[in-house]
């Protein structure tokens, strides 16, 4: 089944909401996929920097990592840590050279997404849960997107729990399964890309990549999606300054917006977009099948 | 409503869902208690289910999946939207949507009528076993599929695959047919069909609709038989 949800702030007055908005929508969603769950928020962030996302056991000391991956590479490298996720916080010339540290620095940390501005957490469990230990609520950001998995095609691991990341600033949350993910990540691999899980809808991230890659705009990479990837699916997208919406052309899985003047929400089901402000008088609507969406921050 | 009565409201924020539709399962065919209101549905699925008294239940706000599924009898109004299945397996009454309907509206109803004042998305009246459906905007793909009685009437447009695999069941559509599935034909407007139609729009409320525009599809009938030249 899986839910997904997404929010774009369109009133910069909405932003220190996005959080607390967010988590109520996942919340909500529980009961369409309990296995996992996992959101990415596109908050503060400063030119010249990037932000790594790194997961770890319980109980890691990020600070630390920090202070070691500093004076390592002689940069300056800040940490936040949340839960078992830590925020590495570097400057971004020198992204490829902490990257290639970390594996000796703090070798059990696994690698969630990287970007200027995306923050990206996931866990196994109840998703209200899930949102809690990561204090979603408190975050704030311009737009955001979630998932709350019911794992269909691989295993119930934080691994395999959504978003998935393939890019700088890019995630994608996915309801459904595809049938062609095989055949497409062996093209995407010979493209240049790498995965880390079996996981279908991590190759509908890395397939929107190499399109963005190749210079195709997010809706320029949604709409070849289209006749690129086969399955059931409903995507919800996110980029620095984007956000997006597919349906296959079946329409299989299901999917509800909601747009006013000052945000455009998702919801796999309506009761997710219920508390978002001044939602009565929302526009709601159902996506068309097949049909491309999005919405992109003036830079 | 004459001021003789009086409505029983039911505010979704402070009652349990079950608790409602119990109260409503329990009604005698008798009943002095014929209007209710629900307030605060906020998307819950299954609201106002299996109905079997004539009452009248009218819901203010969107609704979620199922709602007024499998109703008899009763009169169940939606102000707003309704989700997945709105009137599914509906036997008798009415279900009146004022917003738009997502997928599988009246799926499989076999009697009574079910009017949406909005568009339909996929799959309306899917497997439709005699209920009168009415839909004042457009439907979506495959809308139609299998169906066996009944009658689908759509003002506005219809999207792909119209009356795929139908049996029986007579479609009207007013707008565009984006295309029709297989064994769903158009069939000549006859004055019959014509008086029909517009009893059938009367009672949806419709008033001013041009008979003439609309066209009617239905069953070819020639997936009704083995045909051994199907055999691969």
């Amino acid at each position: 089944m899986c839910g997904i949800v997404g929010l774009f702030m369109k009133d910069p007055k909405l932003e220190p909401e996005l959080g607390r908005l967010m988590a109520d929508m996942l919340g909500v969603l529980c009961d369409r996929g309990p296995d996992s769950a996992g959101f990415a928020v596109f908050g503060p962030g400063s030119s010249g920097t990037v932000k790594l996302t790194v997961r770890g056991d319980e109980g890691t000391d990020f600070q630390s990592v920090a202070r070691r991956l500093s004076e390592a590479l002689g940069t300056q490298v800040s940490a936040i840590g949340r839960h078992t996720h830590g925020i590495l916080t570097l400057p971004a010339a020198r992204e490829a050279e902490v990257r290639a540290a970390l594996g000796k620095v703090a070798p059990d940390l696994a690698f969630v997404g990287a970007g200027k501005r995306m923050e990206l957490y996931k866990e196994v469990g109840r998703p209200d849960l899930v949102a809690g230990k990561f204090g979603l609520g408190g975050m704030t950001g311009t737009h955001g997107i979630g998932h709350t998995r019911m794992a269909t095609e691989s295993a119930v691991t934080t691994e395999g729990a959504h978003p998935f990341s393939t890019g700088l600033d890019q995630c994608l949350v996915h309801n459904g399964s595809l049938s062609n993910h095989n055949a497409v990540r062996r093209e995407l691999v010979r493209d240049g890309l790498s995965f880390a899980t079996e996981n279908d809808s991590e190759v509908a991230a890395g397939y929107l990549t190499a399109r963005m890659r190749h210079g195709a705009s997010l809706g320029q990479a949604l709409t070849d999606a289209l006749s690129d990837l086969d399955g059931f699916y409903t995507f919800v997208v996110g980029t620095e300054s984007g956000f997006g919406v597919l349906r296959d052309p079946i329409a299989c899985k299901p999917a509800v917006m909601a747009e006013t003047d000052r945000y455009v929400a998702f919801g796999s089901e309506y009761r997710a977009l219920v508390n978002l402000p001044g939602i009565d008088k929302a526009k709601i609507w159902e996506p068309e099948p097949a049909t491309v969406y999005f919405w992109e921050r003036p830079n | 409503m004459s001021a003789s009565e009086k409505a029983e409201i039911v505010d979704l924020a402070a009652t349990e869902l079950r608790q409602l539709n119990s109260a409503l399962h329990k009604l005698r065919p008798d009943t002095n208690q014929t209007l209710w209101r629900i307030a605060n549905p906020r998307g819950r699925h299954s609201v106002a289910v299996g109905v079997d008294v004539p009452v009248t239940i009218e819901i203010d706000g969107h609704v979620g999946y199922y709602c007024a599924g499998m109703n008899k009898q009763a009169t169940v109004i939606v102000n707003g939207n309704a989700g997945v299945g709105v009137a599914e397996n509906i036997m008798s009454g009415t279900v009146h949507v004022r917003g738009d309907a997502s997928q599988s509206a009246g799926a499989t109803g076999c009697g009574g009528t079910l009017i949406i004042d909005g568009n339909a998305s996929a799959r309306c009246g899917i497997s439709m076993k005699g209920v009168d459906i009415v839909v004042k905007g457009s439907v979506g793909h495959m809308s139609a599929f299998m169906a066996q009685a009944g009658s689908l009437v759509v003002l506005g447009d219809a999207g792909e695959s119209l009356g795929d695999s139908i049996y029986e069941a007579r479609l009207y559509v007013r707008g565009k047919v984006q295309s029709l599935g297989a064994d769903c034909i158009e069939k000549p407007m006859t004055d019959h069909h014509k008086a029909k139609l517009a009893k059938k729009l009367a009672s949806a409320g419709v008033t001013g609709a041009d008979i003439g525009q609309f066209k009617r599809y239905g069953s070819a009938r020639r997936l009704y038989h083995f045909h051994v030249d199907n055999v691969y």
